[in-house]
């Protein structure tokens, strides 16, 4: 499988990857039917609650470069990213002593009489005042699925405006009915980054593109990062929350490519090794410890630093192994059902088996059989591989009638997820639960050490799950509550 | 050129936190999957976007490709008929989005093919390119009144029940305190409180509201439609008060008010405005040196917020405060034909004095224009997160009241009443206090 960085439009996960947001089994099966073709997919929602979409994603990490700007082209509420988003990149920036200028997220703010007769002037008009306003580096032109729907031609739009503007004026294509898997949107914004934004590489450099959701903010993580690279003569490129235009042009000529989901990263990853030879490394993602020792070892042998790595290793293994087998002692045998999306799912399986846990139940909010390279994800091979357990499985497209009815089914010791709002719902249940909001909650050696003892904290300590489910009610009837958990995805 | 820069406000379909503030109010969406979450996020977001309900618990068509193409009204019909199954609610109301209106999916005729079900159900066109969520709440309001409120039995009036409208939910950020605050003021005349909105009061709520003796509205604007149909529809009298009432001044002119219009015996509003008064001013006595002995407080102040906050505060600053009124800046929105009037209660200050009002959507001009205004001093800006930076930049006060507000968490407090003028109080000096005094 190719990526073609010149396309306009690159098609859903759906379509490009065969990707699907609806399965009920075990991990065997999806381990089966995902490597046989058309076995997977084939039922729908006779019910379905409200998910995410593409523009949300797409525009939310665009919005995160520090001198760029978005115009949405659309009506007011899809500009609801912008509310979203409003203080955190300027609290990230200074938080990381970067330095970020403007808040520019601008919307067409599209009308009825606009549905109609389409507002492609009124767009051209706010993306020149949004550059004069702003004067950014780079300008993304979001699509909406009024846009879509009435067929405004963003990408003419954009030709048009090239003698006008001197900076790169990207269309994205995110649409939100065009893919029921909003990871579509990471895909989309990227791929505008590599047509747009990214140049030929004139040098080597010794940098690390790392993509991730926040660069590593969880407490101080960057300091943790810069050790390792340290001792590989690498220097990290954050991208994109608060990078710079000028560091995405540059990220063809990095040394490699590395993730923290891989999810989120795939395309971009995929798409820079494609197009500019850029190592994607494909390690387990650095979540626990296994996955933290294989993308050092994978990054030492591409550095040839292998020794350097291996000594790195075992001083902090030294340091922190004893006091992680002590808190592993306490987690052994407890009971876990885990909730997020593919990527994060399968690489916190492996870190809950690695303290000793039960993995229960895992429920992804959708499913990649393969990456744009036409390969399995390594962090679901890995678990296909070396699960003590074959448990059930479940893709749930964020439905939450599908994950309460089988948490209350499962009634695990905790509930691990990662989406907002996700985490209240086992509390309701009385069951303990934790949101790994930071993808670098469980960083290396002492992130690792930290995630263990929260994990068994939150286990230990119901008080607040268990108060609050004493006093709420659930907005579900008891009819559903004994139903099959899929009992409403029918056959097409 | 129509653009919206720093958006504070979102579309019609906005309004669904309007329907997950009735208790067990179901709201159902035929619209794209992630309008929900993107929606509640950014109105709601640190205020409290979850309860009963959360956005990703709202059934919803999730449009795709295969309903762009085909039409959703199958779709709608499968998730309405599952959602009476699936959901525990008294009260569903079906909302339509963008796609879902363009592509001319007929959601009145798929609800009322669900007319004989036990649990009432109704039906409101919000697609997002009609209107902003702020005309979304008056549109929901009166898809409830016409389609359910009127079918109701009809009731004895009950005597001294007040429906209380006016604070938009989540878009005012303070909306439940506000509310309840309202309640409280209305009961210490005498009369019954009677709100939709919160904790409990849900649909039991909502079947007294046609038996008030009579509507109050609290707010410039927004609900005016919705209490002159209920007048039309039970015959219901409204009192329309244009001011949330914050601080002494104007809690006290509003208890006086509602109190002459339920014809209740003067003497005893007049008791419980003093002994309410008496009370307020202790505490501002004790406090009084701080407000007054520092070297950083403004003179001079701006908000930038909706109609309803511009006011109400304005009033409080003015004249409980005695701080002088600069340019006030309204950005919900508001359509055309409320400006006059609104800008008109601008002219009715203490002494006279009055303050220019400016109608704007586009948050870079603002700033511009206050950048430029001369406040005499440092500026007390008072509006929602994106003016935190321009009062920084101008050296100002600032207190975040309004969406998006992201570095506040509210749960219950209020700015409505004598309490309320009290917490601005100190919201305003905690923020002068952190600079050097």
């Amino acid at each position: 499988m190719a990526i073609d960085i010149k396309n306009k439009v690159i098609g859903s996960r759906e379509s490009r990857l065969g990707s699907v947001v609806d399965f009920s089994g075990d991990l065997q099966k999806i381990g089966e039917q995902s490597a046989c073709n058309g076995c997977l997919g084939n039922k729908k929602r006779c019910f379905s609650q409200a998910s995410s979409c593409s523009s949300n994603c797409a525009l939310g990490q665009l919005s995160g470069i520090n001198d760029a700007a978005i115009v949405h082209h659309g009506p007011s509420g899809c500009a609801g990213t912008a509310m979203g988003i409003a203080s955190s990149f300027d609290l990230l920036a200074e938080a990381l002593g970067r330095e970020r200028n403007h808040f520019a997220y601008t919307c067409t703010d599209m009308t009825e009489s606009d549905t109609v007769f389409g507002s492609i002037d009124n767009l051209k008009d706010v993306i020149v005042e949004t550059y004069n306003r702003y004067n950014p580096k780079a300008i993304f032109v979001g699509a909406s699925c009024v846009s879509g729907v009435i067929g405004e031609d963003l990408d003419s739009v954009v030709e048009d405006l090239a003698d006008i503007i001197p900076i790169p004026v990207a269309p994205v294509h995110c649409e939100g009915f065009k893919s029921q898997i909003w990871a579509t949107g990471f895909d989309a914004a990227y791929h505008a980054i590599l047509k747009y934004i990214v140049k030929p590489p004139q040098k080597k450099t010794n940098k690390v593109n790392i993509i991730g959701f926040t660069a590593g903010t969880s407490w101080n993580t960057r300091d943790d990062i810069k050790k390792l690279l340290d001792i590989l003569g690498l220097e990290a490129t954050f991208l994109v929350a608060s990078a710079t235009v000028e560091e995405l042009e540059h990220a063809s000529e990095a040394t490699a490519t590395i993730t923290t989901c891989g999810t989120l990263a795939s395309y971009f990853g995929v798409g820079l090794e494609q197009a500019y030879g850029v190592p994607f490394i494909r390690s387990l993602q650095p979540q626990g410890i296994l996955g933290f020792e294989d993308l050092a070892r994978q990054l030492g042998k591409l550095v040839d630093k292998e020794h350097e790595i291996e000594a790195y290793l075992q001083k902090e293994q030294a340091f922190y192994l004893p006091k992680y087998e002590k808190i592993k002692e306490q987690l052994k045998g407890k009971r876990a059902m885990i909730a997020m999306g593919p990527g994060s799912g399968f690489n916190h399986v492996r870190v809950l088996q690695e303290f000793g846990m039960k993995v229960e139940h895992v429920s992804a909010w959708h499913f990649d059989k393969q990456y744009d390279d036409g390969r399995r994800p390594e962090s679901f091979q890995y678990i296909l591989d070396n699960s003590p357990n074959n448990f059930t499985y479940s893709v749930n497209d964020l439905q939450n009638y599908e994950f309460m009815n089988i948490l209350n089914k499962v009634r695990p010791d905790v509930f691990v997820s990662r989406h907002p709002g996700s985490t209240v719902w086992a509390m309701k249940l009385g069951i303990p639960a934790y949101c790994v909001y930071d993808e670098y909650n469980s960083f290396g050696y002492k992130g690792t050490l930290r995630f263990a003892q929260t994990l068994l904290n939150i286990i230990i300590n119901k008080s607040f799950a268990e108060n609050l489910s004493k006093h709420v009610r659930l907005p579900y009837t008891d009819w559903w509550m004994t139903q099959k958990a899929d009992a409403l995805q029918i056959e097409e | 050129m129509k653009i919206l820069d720093e958006p504070r406000y979102v579309c019609a379909l906005g309004a669904m936190q309007t329907i997950q503030a009735i208790n067990r109010a179901i709201p159902i969406l035929h619209a794209s999957s992630g309008c929900a979450s993107k929606l509640a996020g950014s109105i709601a977001g640190t205020t409290g976007d979850s309860g009963y309900l959360n956005p990703q618990t709202y059934p919803c068509t999730n449009i795709g490709e295969t309903e762009v193409v085909f039409g959703g009204e199958d779709k709608l019909r499968n998730v309405i008929e599952n959602s009476l199954k699936v959901v525990d609610g008294d009260l569903f109301v079906v909302l339509s989005g963008c796609t879902t209106e363009i592509v001319g999916d007929d959601i009145g005729q798929i609800v009322s093919e669900f007319e004989d079900s036990d649990k009432p159900i109704v039906s409101v066109s919000t697609a997002g390119f009609k209107g902003s969520n702020i005309q979304g709440h008056e549109w929901v309001l009166k898809a409830i009144i016409n389609q359910y409120l009127t079918r109701l039995p009809k009731g004895e009036k009950i005597k001294g029940l007040v429906n209380i409208w006016g604070p938009v939910p989540s878009f005012d950020p303070y909306w439940l305190g506000n509310i309840r605050e309202l309640e409280n003021l209305v009961r210490e005349l005498g009369l019954i409180p009677n709100s939709i909105f919160g904790e409990f009061r849900g649909i039991e709520n909502l079947n007294k509201v046609p038996l008030a003796e009579f509507n109050l509205l609290v707010s410039p604007w927004v609900g005016l439609e919705s209490v002159q149909l209920l007048e039309k529809k039970f015959g219901t009298p409204f009192l329309h008060y244009p001011t949330l009432p914050i601080g002494a001044h104007e809690t006290s002119a509003f208890l006086r008010k509602v109190s002459a219009f339920a014809g209740l015996d003067s003497s005893n509003v007049e008791a419980l405005i003093e002994k309410r008064e008496k009370e307020y001013y202790y505490y501002v006595e004790r406090s009084v040196d701080i407000f007054f002995e520092n070297r950083t407080a403004s003179r001079a102040f701006s908000l930038v917020s909706t109609a309803a906050n511009v006011l109400a505060f304005s009033k409080f600053l003015v004249n409980d405060l005695g701080l002088m009124p600069k340019t006030q800046y309204i950005t919900e929105g508001v359509p055309e034909e409320f400006h006059k009037q609104i800008t008109e209660y601008f002219n009715e200050f203490s002494y006279g004095i009055t303050a220019d009002v400016t109608f704007s959507t586009d948050g870079y001009l603002i700033h511009r224009q206050i950048e430029e205004d001369d406040y005499s001093g440092p500026p007390l800006i008072i509006g929602s997160i994106f003016e935190k930076k321009l009062a920084r930049k101008l050296d100002g006060n600032f207190v975040c009241i309004s969406i998006p507000i992201k570095e506040k968490v509210v749960l219950h407090s209020s700015y409505v009443g004598y309490h309320g003028g009290l917490k601005l109080l100190e919201d305003i000096y905690t923020n002068v206090y952190q600079s050097f005094n």
